[in-house]
């Protein structure tokens, strides 16, 4: 595997990490076996896996929401002890306090820090301006699209400048163009102090277009990491330019090869599943 | 329909209504009198009363005792509500001990209750609002504990994420999840304190509108019955309009389609 390194450097070091969860009749499902998996300083990895693969299951493992069966997990060289505070999460569903402004919900993560009100707000304001909603401080999440709650939901987890991000699949619910414009504009913040990032997603032509290195799960239960690709495209990057790349696609067709059996035995096991 | 053609339907139907029940009462179809004034009374007769209530001026003392037993039914009866039932949300196992009595209580009809509370509490308007509290009390005490429960894993996740202490999530989380289905239930849980306190009257009082029907009814005065109705019906309305416009000012936040919550 490549990209090792030393695991006290790393921002995330997860060592062979399994993690199962009781199901009924004492069964135990296991959904990742034996995962090991770094992610640098200032490095975006982005991790591809069919359906029910176990990727968020990673994800919630790195920001201490699961515990692992076995194996360790280490944040800056620091056995992770309950959750992650180095860490911002950026969640798939709906996240947002559905009773505060779009203001107030990225406030108050700054708010809950002891940063006294005014302060918080003023901040959380310029945030709204840089995720582009500077217009739509006073409005509850209900009455904003999904595009516009989910940059909210990008500026309440940046505020608190976390070191590490984490994100699963936070683009997608979201139509085709919008996810590229969030795509574009998360590059576009992230590349002003490159936080390590770790993004789960489905879509591996984002992965790539995004990502600085792409790594492949296998189908469940027990998945495994099975790939671990380096992305040779340069920086800065634009989402809609860099799908023309040919570098793109010859690493798309590398990995799809790997990826595709993955996704047909998902497949299978799904429809074994319901059948 | 536009606003003004279905405000006039909805003025017809009460003319239409209305003047059956006067031809009904007063004109006599193919020899007899379908309605006996003696058990219809007649929209005049009611008219008058209601008129006369009001010109004299000792309605409002009904209307005000009535008004004040709803009142801290409803403010009693919520407070109680959202306290236990937040309490027990956090506390599973306490919740799971009293599940059987919580739900003995909430399935016995409160009526029967009113004699007990007459004899403890006295012919005053305590008897009452303990009534209308037990009426009160149950429907916010199901809609907080469900609130508190429903709370999306998700929300709480971010807000775990976002570095909430465990008071933080019951201030910032909880709480305004559990006060948003009790703002749902609002319309309810007015209406089930007026209730209380009407029947409480009715049952044994010296003032309050249920006692003026309840008086009306003694002496086979009909109009006074229906009467007392009308200003009933049009108290519980004014009530209504009310509480839907604090619920639209506290319920900003939510959207449209789920407002038939109840």
């Amino acid at each position: 595997m490549q990209a090792g390194g030393a695991a006290a450097s790393m921002a995330v070091a997860l060592d062979d990490a399994t993690v199962a969860f009781g199901i009924a009749d004492n069964r135990v499902y296991t959904a990742v076996e034996k995962a090991t998996l770094r992610v640098a300083d200032g490095e975006f990895v982005a991790i591809v896996g069919p359906t029910g693969c176990g990727k968020s299951t990673l994800l919630n493992v790195a920001a201490g929401l699961l515990t692992p069966a076995s194996g360790a997990v280490r944040i800056f060289g620091q056995p992770l002890d309950g959750l992650n505070a180095q860490a911002g999460y950026l969640f798939q569903a709906d996240a947002l306090f559905p009773w505060k402004t779009a203001l107030d919900n990225v406030a108050i993560g700054l708010e809950i820090a002891g940063i006294a009100r005014d302060e918080a707000l003023a901040r959380a304001q310029e945030w709204l301006t840089s995720v582009g909603l500077g217009a739509f401080a006073g409005r509850y999440p209900h009455m904003l699209s999904g595009g516009q709650r989910k940059r909210v939901g990008l500026a309440q987890v940046l505020i608190r400048n976390p070191k590490i991000l984490l994100m699963d699949e936070p683009f997608g619910p979201l139509d085709a163009q919008t996810r590229q414009v969030m795509g574009n504009l998360l590059l576009d913040l992230w590349s002003r102090d490159r936080k390590a990032v770790l993004f789960v997603t489905h879509d591996l032509e984002e992965a790539i277009a995004l990502a600085d290195r792409v790594v492949i799960m296998s189908a469940g239960p027990g998945s495994r990491i099975i790939g671990d690709w380096k992305v040779p495209l340069p920086r800065p990057r634009d989402i809609f330019e860099v799908r023309l790349d040919k570098e793109f696609h010859a690493l798309h067709r590398e990995i799809w090869s790997v990826l595709k059996d993955e996704v047909m035995k998902g497949y299978a096991q799904s429809a074994q599943a319901v059948g | 329909m536009t606003r003004p053609v279905l405000l006039l339907c909805q003025v017809l139907v009460a003319v239409v209504v209305i003047g059956l029940w006067h031809v009904f009462t007063t004109v006599p179809v193919f020899g007899r009198i379908l309605l006996p004034p003696f058990f219809f009374s007649n929209p005049w007769d009611v008219g008058s009363q209601i008129y006369s209530w009001f010109a004299s001026g000792i309605i409002w003392k009904h209307l005000g005792i009535t008004l004040l037993e709803s009142v801290l039914a409803f403010v009693i009866g919520s407070t109680l509500g959202v306290l236990i039932g937040f309490w027990f949300a956090r506390q599973p196992r306490l919740a799971a001990i009293f599940d059987p009595y919580v739900k003995m209580a909430n399935a016995l009809p409160r009526v029967v209750l009113a004699p007990i509370f007459a004899l403890w509490l006295g012919l005053g308007i305590w008897s009452k609002v303990a009534l209308g509290v037990t009426l009160v009390f149950f429907i916010v005490f199901f809609n907080v504990y469900q609130g508190v429960k429903e709370v999306s894993p998700t929300v709480l996740a971010n807000g775990r994420m976002l570095g909430m202490s465990e008071r933080q999530l019951m201030r910032h989380v909880f709480w305004p999840s559990a006060l948003s289905w009790m703002f749902s239930s609002l319309h309810t849980a007015v209406g089930f304190a007026v209730v209380g306190a009407v029947v409480g009257e009715y049952l044994g009082s010296a003032a309050g509108l249920g006692y003026v029907i309840q008086q009306a009814e003694g002496t086979f005065d009909v109009a006074g019955v229906f009467a007392g109705m009308f200003v009933l019906s049009a108290f519980v309305i004014a009530i209504d309009i009310l509480v839907t416009m604090v619920e639209k000012r506290l319920l900003v936040w939510k959207p449209v389609a789920s407002e038939g919550r109840s």
